[in-house]
């Protein structure tokens, strides 16, 4: 039997250390996850702690989603009415923009620009009070950390980031509608009529159950990576970064699955109307 | 539960380590109920580690931390958290909870016990400011308005509202001018008057040494200990600590850099 040299062990070690680290790093997360989880069906966070979440999450979120599911609708009327206008087919942009921005372009756009606003906060936040020992006072005081702090904004987090995305969605549907109808031209009659034959409410309902599951990574991964922060400023600078990174590959991974199941969920339900997915 | 002749709190063999890092290894200290206790060593000795793993914030590699009889780290969450109630932590850094105002920040150890109507949590912050010199006009204000001296007394003022059996002290008068430090001192000391506890008090101040410890535990830094040695160096009074011949200990008391200050050039470091 052919024996492996030490040149190929010493690379199959190299690559199974980060393989073996990131599947640690994903146990943990899933337990952390857990443990969220648990204290939200044992104990309702305190008032004290959710409304202030709700609050940074929610509130203070409109306005940058808001922009940012307008210029959505925007670029993607710039960008599509060329092509669609050279072969008559410019009224179909309402269906096509509108769809695009409700099943995917709004909550995933949406989601990242909340990871990185809201998902790096909570993450720069909870690793400042970990360096500081904050979160060890908590424990002294009585308090368990994971209901104190996680629960609050994971409850946060789920709640609005659909509402939200509900936001992102209306602000593209509009500014779709103004650079096609306003600028373009396009015969507004035809505009929505087109959408509302081509995007169906399954359409809207998926666009509404991303954002959930996406809700609940970015307060997950950035919680985590927040009351694992290592020292000093480098290492709140980095919780707060790794929290963004981490978010966004969760929300497109989550997304590719999403799309999956809920497409084939679609097909069980309505076999007639589906398209045959793996 | 521990008798009056069983320690409080003892260190059985206990050894921790970070990743590869052994920090503390073979270590049996006791405290006695009623007992003020002042850990001093050099910086990265594993004082703060020590208290950690009193209230069971770290868990030891090896050995056992008991608590009146209790493995705290075996204990269920509600039964750990009803022993942590029994402590007050005073942390290096007070530890002040940065979006809650001082009021809040001393009212939470008894928002989070229960039990207590609102009123009687107001006279109660009120009185334990007051016992550590500070007015109602500092009530509302946030952590970040405060100096060093003001934050160490709230801390400390949060730390008492339970009443608690114990206190542990993390370096208490650290950062904190000559004044400023003697008024920690004497707070500690009227802490110990005014309700009867155990300490621990982990600290680089002599004077605070002197003026609060019924008994004194040197630890020496793992990395420079010959094979074979203990890492508590001295067990003793405060008095017993001035006299003790061991150069170790004389260099540390006296604040002496002598040849540590070759090591450390010689190694980088």
């Amino acid at each position: 039997m052919a024996t492996a040299d030490r040149e190929t062990t010493g690379g199959l070690a190299a690559l199974g250390a980060p393989v073996y680290s990131s599947l640690v790093a994903l146990g943990d997360v899933s337990l952390f996850a857990a443990q969220i989880l648990g204290w939200l069906a044992r104990h309702r966070p305190f008032a004290r702690t959710l409304l202030p979440a709700l609050y940074t999450v929610g509130v203070r979120s409109v306005p940058v989603v808001a922009i940012t599911g307008m210029f959505i609708g925007m670029v993607l009327a710039v960008q599509s009415y060329g092509q669609f206008h050279q072969l008559g087919l410019a009224t179909h942009l309402g269906g096509i923009i509108n769809i695009s921005v409700v099943r995917e372009l709004g909550p995933v756009l949406a989601a990242t620009m909340l990871a990185g606003r809201v998902g790096s906060a909570m993450a720069a936040e909870l690793a400042t009070m970990r360096v500081t020992e904050q979160i060890d006072a908590l424990s002294c005081l009585g308090a368990n950390p994971v209901h104190y702090l996680a629960v609050p904004r994971f409850l946060a987090c789920v709640l609005l980031i659909p509402l939200l995305t509900v936001m992102a969605d209306f602000m593209g549907v509009m500014g779709g509608a103004l650079i096609c109808i306003r600028v373009y031209h396009v015969e507004a009659y035809y505009y929505w009529q087109h959408t509302q034959s081509m995007l169906s409410l399954w359409d809207v309902v998926t666009g509404l159950i991303k954002p959930t599951f996406f809700g609940a990574a970015i307060a997950v991964i950035s919680c985590h990576r927040g009351f694992h922060s290592k020292a000093g400023a480098e290492g709140v600078g980095r919780a707060a970064t790794e929290a963004f990174v981490a978010s966004f590959i969760a929300i497109l991974v989550l997304d590719f699955f999403l799309a999956m199941f809920l497409n084939n969920l679609h097909d069980f339900l309505w076999p007639a109307n589906g398209i045959k997915m793996i | 539960m521990s008798t009056p002749s069983t320690p409080l709190i003892a260190f059985d063999r206990v050894a921790i380590q970070f990743a590869e890092q052994p920090v503390l290894r073979d270590v049996n200290v006791q405290v006695r109920r009623g007992e003020t206790l002042a850990v001093i060593g050099e910086s990265g000795c594993g004082k703060t580690v020590l208290l950690k793993l009193i209230i069971a914030l770290l868990r030891p590699t090896a050995g056992r931390v008991l608590f009146d009889g209790k493995i705290l780290t075996e204990l269920r969450e509600r039964d750990l958290t009803t022993q942590r109630l029994r402590f007050g932590f005073l942390f290096q850094g007070a530890a002040l909870f940065d979006s809650l105002s001082v009021y809040d920040n001393v009212a939470f150890g008894l928002r989070a016990q229960g039990g207590h109507p609102e009123a009687e949590v107001r006279e109660i912050v009120r009185q334990r400011l007051q016992e550590v010199g500070l007015t109602a006009g500092v009530e509302e204000k946030k952590p970040a308005e405060l100096s060093g001296g003001m934050k160490k007394r709230v801390g400390l003022a949060r730390a008492l509202a339970l009443n608690p059996e114990v206190m542990l002290y993390d370096e208490p008068t650290t950062g904190l001018d000559p004044i400023m430090t003697d008024v920690i001192n004497e707070l500690i000391l009227q802490a110990r008057r005014s309700h009867p506890v155990t300490s621990v008090v982990v600290t680089h101040e002599m004077k605070t040494v002197t003026k609060v410890a019924d008994r004194v535990v040197m630890f020496f830094p793992l990395s420079r200990l010959k094979a074979g040695e203990g890492q508590v160096i001295f067990d003793g009074t405060p008095a017993e600590l001035a006299r003790c011949p061991d150069p170790r200990v004389r260099q540390f008391v006296q604040g002496e850099a002598r040849e540590r200050l070759s090591e450390l050039t010689r190694n980088g470091n």
